[in-house]
């Protein structure tokens, strides 16, 4: 569909590949603050990390430990970073309400403050992935539609489903669908590797590329229903669904209507 | 048998009942000026598809309500057609209904067997003809028939041979060699233990070959392999497995050894690979050992070290088919 | 006379001297067609053919069948650039540039899903009123014969656009063409010209999808509805119909109105669901490339059954004298789909071999009155049914909070266990049913209405039925098993022993039945 073509391929700007380059390559960034485009200054910082103590004294650390070390039904948050904090409470998936199921994404019980200053406190305690900033997440500017679709396609689709509706996993658990993910949310899931997820290093998947899989992804959220009702875009199965139900049911149901007698 | 005791009696085929139509004049009017209506809602119908197809544009969307954002053009031109076939059906049935004749009427049913004159004529006929051509006695214009038309019936498959190669010992072969470099998938760059954390996964393929420019599906189909890095210690493998990992991180083929499909649904918090299609499951800390499914072997390990660049490499070709099982594979 | 008239006479005169078409023309113009909803089933399946014909042929005009290597170039964004096949570029044209291109694709997919499941309960239609009996054993068989060519045309269509999930589909049949013993990996070669996938495939199934089994199909279809014009519709029992008439409408003009009308109908609503839902989005999927994979590949719903029992297989792969039999594969790929549609194929035959009943048979049965084959059908319906939701076990699992390996255990359980409980279900439900036919004509109709008897209990009124249901309930046939001499004439006794003892006591189990009313009963009951 020409419609699409607002889907305009950006040419890559080369100092700035470069720049992002240079930011994948090391391990820890500066740059603190969620949502925030201003760096915070040092006594923000510091105040930041005393909020977020606070607030994981209070929810976090019944199951976390007092020193977010972990215990028997929760992991250590020691190095996991501010990107995995970010990703699991601004998602709600922590804190968990029901321990017998999978995390899952809901309202989140906190504020995008406090969700902050909860993730500066885990990062204060040890070095780890990072939030990554407006900036680092142009994906509109960074990434390239087609090459998304086909690393989705490899990396992601196995699980999350060819147009990431999401899928089944062993002993119940599940791949959520990636519909409606903030591309912040899904940038830290592949580089955190939350719950069943593994792990995408930035060697691997280059931050390009992960620009280029989200683009991919909000291209194939917003796209229109080119077919008809897209029956959930879940492959044959829904299909043979409607065949039984209402196109058999329409059929059958016009055969009684033509053999039944007039009055 | 139950003919010896009465039973109850068939009371034959029902009176006729009338219809209105048949009846009433004005609803036979009625009926008529129905079947007419949906007729015309056809040819209304047919003019909406001619229309769509000149005059919306397949850029065009718009909202239906409890459907969402719909194509226009695909929309309308399809209900267009729908609507002008199923008019016409619907039509032709109400005018069938309420306006032809609704009498029921009987036919008789005839015996299928033939008659016996006309049974023993055919077998006389049949033997004489068979008599005449001397089927009987010229055995060896029979004989040598049937070897020819024989033949002739098997000499098609013959041609048929020149369909594919023979396996020969392609399908126990795979492009990686001790040595080759394992590169991303896509993408081929190669790849250094530290770009791996605990818990990644990378998609990899051997380095091309020098001169070629991309991977051939035929390469990928075999190729396939999945890195994955774990902590050394979740290994629970013997000596010769464990050596065939580098620093936790061990390969698989990504072909699953049950079907062919790819294998790469890898479950961080068990360590459990999933195949998608079939639902085998297999143990990444005891190689890939089957512990779900269909699949009845584990995914064929790649041997990998590092070169003296320090990127990861195959110690040496997969020592055993990637892929579904066939009959001589393990010969 | 008038002249259009006059021009139709001469037309019909010229033809007629020609041909001496008008004596068949007029016997076959008043053929008596019953009528009965039942009995339109058939022609959905006839009537979706002749869409899949119009609209594969249309699509023919822009595929490339071809696994050659292009850029696409198209207008669909997200795939622009893509190496693919020239098969799956030009898929993707017929979907975006051509106009109603992807509604022609859309109906050609939605009218081989409608077909097959229109086969699937006319075959089920037939069975179960036992229309497959003398003299319709052929077309019993043709039917069986359709049914498995239509799975096979259906899955080579899905496997044609060459997107991620048919290539995924293709892999699995060449894996199941590898299992096969001694010969698997040579047919693999051969059929796709070496190693998978290989360049050849697409062409070679494309001259198999739109030529071949086309016709085939059509030749079959031919002498499908050829034996059913010839040996006359079979009917349901009722007032006035015996086994030696056929009650309905004739051809010219109500059934011929009816059966084109019908043939519109289901056009439009085959045309109706290509413009309303989506099928087969394969611009979502991607190119195949063996790399790769999706949760949820799942094969169309005529083979979701294999899919289940291939899923559900246990892992068995004996290695003998050094060669691998894949089991895993060959038990549930091709041994018991081959069992089942032998045995469907062989059924009329397998019940006339226990009743002994070599007559015609033109009136249907009423399935309760034919328990044991009732019950037989029930069994395999649930096998069947267990089988295609085990093959749609991830999305069940997504969907219901369940688990893939829960749903997987109950299948392997369930496809053992659940058949013969259905079977012995249906089978008292079906003599439950005689009995309440029983009941009903020998007591008659309860109407609810209560009356004081002089003693003061209540009882409730009950009004006979009309002659014509009456006739209904009781107008089938009750035969005894068939009776088998152990001992021939001259007292030997005869050969094979065992299979007949087995014929015996299948001829008792199938002649189970609850004694229909008689007058002797009904006088009876007068009396008291």
């Amino acid at each position: 569909m020409r419609s699409l073509s607002r889907y305009r391929r950006h040419r890559a700007v080369a100092p700035l590949l470069l720049i992002f380059a240079l930011l994948g390559i090391g391990t820890t960034f500066q740059v603190a603050g969620a949502a925030t485009t201003s760096p915070m200054t040092a006594e923000e910082r510091t105040a930041a990390i005393e909020e977020g103590k606070e607030i994981f004294l209070r929810g976090c650390s019944s199951c976390h430990g007092l020193n977010a070390e972990g215990g028997a039904i929760a992991p250590s948050l020691i190095g996991v970073g501010a990107a995995s904090v970010d990703f699991q409470v601004a998602t709600g998936r922590m804190p968990m309400a029901d321990m017998s199921q999978q995390a899952m994404r809901k309202t989140p019980i906190y504020n995008d403050e406090e969700v902050a200053a909860l993730a500066a406190y885990v990062a204060s305690l040890a070095p780890g992935p990072e939030i990554p900033s407006e900036e680092m997440l142009n994906y509109e500017r960074d990434g390239e539609i087609a090459e998304g679709g086909e690393l989705f396609r490899t990396n992601c689709a196995m699980c999350h489903n060819f147009a990431g509706q999401g899928g089944a996993l062993t002993q119940g658990k599940y791949a959520p669908s990636v519909m409606g993910v903030k591309p912040v949310h899904i940038y830290e899931a592949m580089i955190t590797g939350p719950q069943s997820m593994p792990v995408f290093s930035d060697k691997t998947l280059t931050p390009k590329e992960k620009l280029s899989i989200i683009k991919w992804i909000k291209a194939a959220e917003k796209e229109p229903q080119l077919g008809g009702v897209a029956l959930g875009r879940v492959g044959p199965v829904t299909e043979g669904l409607l065949v039984w139900t209402l196109g058999l049911g329409l059929l059958i149901g016009i055969a009684v209507w033509l053999a039944a007698k007039a009055k | 048998m139950s003919n010896e005791i009465e039973a109850i009696k068939d009371p034959g085929l029902p009176a006729h009942k009338l219809r209105q139509t048949d009846v009433d004049p004005k609803a036979a009017a009625r009926a008529e000026q129905q079947v007419a209506i949906l007729f015309l809602l056809s040819a209304l119908s047919t003019v909406l598809f001619i229309f769509s197809y000149f005059f919306i544009s397949t850029e065009t969307f718009i909202f239906i309500p409890l459907m969402g954002e719909q194509n226009a053009h695909q929309l309308f031109l399809g209900l267009g057609l729908a609507f002008s076939l199923l008019f016409i059906g619907l039509g032709a049935v109400h005018w069938a209904k309420t306006l032809m004749p609704d009498q029921e009427v009987i036919a008789h049913r005839h015996e299928f067997r033939s008659s016996d004159s006309d049974r023993e004529d055919f077998v006389k006929t049949a033997k004489e003809g068979a008599a005449a051509a001397g089927l009987g006695r010229r055995s060896l214009i029979k004989r040598t028939l049937g070897l020819a038309v024989g033949l002739v019936g098997v000499s098609p498959i013959f041609l048929l041979r020149d369909l594919g190669p023979t396996p020969g010992d392609e399908l126990k072969t795979t492009s990686w060699k001790a040595g080759s470099r394992l590169v991303t998938d896509p993408g081929d760059r190669p790849i250094r233990p530290e770009d791996l954390e605990i818990g990644s996964v990378a998609q990899t393929l051997p380095e091309l070959a020098p001169g070629k420019d991309h991977h051939s599906l035929n390469d990928i189909a075999k190729d396939a392999v999945l890195l994955i890095r774990l902590r050394p210690e979740e290994f629970n493998l013997d000596a010769e497995r464990l050596s065939w990992t580098y620093e936790g991180i061990i390969a698989f083929s990504k072909i699953c050894s049950h079907m062919g499909c790819a294998v790469a649904l890898y479950e961080q918090s068990t360590k459990h690979l999933l195949c998608p299609c079939h639902q085998s499951t297999f143990d990444v800390t005891r190689a890939a050992k089957v512990i779900f499914g269909p699949a009845a072997r584990p995914l064929p390990q790649l041997a990998i070290t590092v070169d003296e660049e320090g990127y990861l490499v195959a110690q040496a070709p997969f020592n055993e088919p990637v892929g579904p099982s066939f009959w001589g594979r393990s010969k | 006379m008038s002249a259009r008239e006059r021009i139709a006479g001469n037309v019909a005169n010229y033809v007629d001297e020609r041909t001496g078409a008008a004596a068949w023309m007029k016997k076959n113009l008043q053929k008596v067609f019953p009528d009965h909803w039942s009995f339109m089933l058939g022609e959905i399946a006839l009537y979706s053919f002749v869409i899949l014909l119009l609209s594969g042929t249309f699509l023919t005009f822009w595929f490339d069948p071809s696994m050659r290597e292009v850029v696409y170039e198209g207008s669909y964004e997200p795939l622009k650039g893509l190496e693919m096949s020239a098969a799956y570029a030009s898929a993707l044209d017929i979907s975006f540039e051509v106009r109603g291109g992807l509604l022609m694709r859309q109906i050609h997919h939605w009218s081989a899903l409608i077909f097959m499941a229109a086969i699937v309960v006319h075959l089920l239609r037939v069975f179960f009123t036992g229309a497959f009996r003398k003299p319709r054993e052929f077309n019993w068989i043709i039917g069986v014969g359709l049914l498995t060519l239509g799975i096979v045309e259906g899955f080579l269509g899905y496997s044609l656009p060459d997107d991620l999930l048919s290539g995924t589909g293709i892999r699995i049949a060449e894996a199941i063409l590898q299992a096969i013993p001694l010969v698997g990996s040579y047919l693999s070669y051969f059929l796709f010209g070496g190693v998978f996938p290989g360049v050849t495939f697409i062409p070679r199934i494309y001259t198999l999808h739109i030529l071949i089994i086309p016709g085939i199909f059509l030749a079959l279809i031919t002498v499908h509805l050829m034996l059913v014009w010839y040996q006359k519709h079979t009917q349901y029992p009722g007032p006035g119909r015996t086994e030696k008439n056929v009650v309905g409408y004739p051809l010219m003009p109500v059934y011929m109105a009816k059966a084109g009308g019908f043939f519109f109908i289901v056009f439009g609503v085959t045309a109706f669901l290509g413009a309303v839902a989506s099928i087969n989005p394969i611009w979502l999927y991607g190119p195949y490339t063996p790399g790769q994979i999706s949760a949820g590949s799942q094969p169309d719903w005529y083979m979701g059954w294999l899919d289940g029992l291939v899923r559900m297989a246990p892992p068995i792969e004996p290695v003998i004298f050094g060669y691998t039999l894949s089991l895993n594969i060959l038990i549930p790929g091709l041994i018991i789909p081959g069992i089942l549609f032998t045995g469907m194929a062989l059924y009329p035959f397998i019940e006339q071999w226990i009743t002994g009943d070599k007559r015609e048979h033109h009136l249907l049965d009423r399935p309760r009155n034919a328990p044991n084959r009732t019950a037989l059908g029930a069994m395999a319906l649930t096998f069947m049914l267990i089988a295609l939701i085990n093959g749609g076990n991830d999305l069940i699992a997504t969907n219901f909070d369940l688990s893939i390996n829960q749903i997987m255990w109950f299948s392997r359980i369930g496809i053992i266990v659940l058949p013969p409980i259905a079977f012995i279900v249906t089978k008292r439900l079906c003599l439950s049913l005689q009995r309440a036919d029983r009941e009903l004509v020998l007591h008659g109709r309860e109407t609810g209405r209560l009356v004081m008897m002089p003693s003061g209990e209540f009882v409730e009124v009950h009004e006979p039925i009309s002659p014509e249901k009456a006739w209904l309930l009781t107008q089938h046939e009750q035969n005894a098993p068939l009776q088998l001499e152990e001992k021939d004439a001259r007292g030997v006794r005869r050969p094979g022993l065992l299979k007949s003892k087995l014929r015996k006591r299948f001829a008792i189990a199938h002649a189970e039945q609850v004694a229909k009313p008689t007058v002797e009963d009904l006088k009876e009951i007068e009396h008291h």
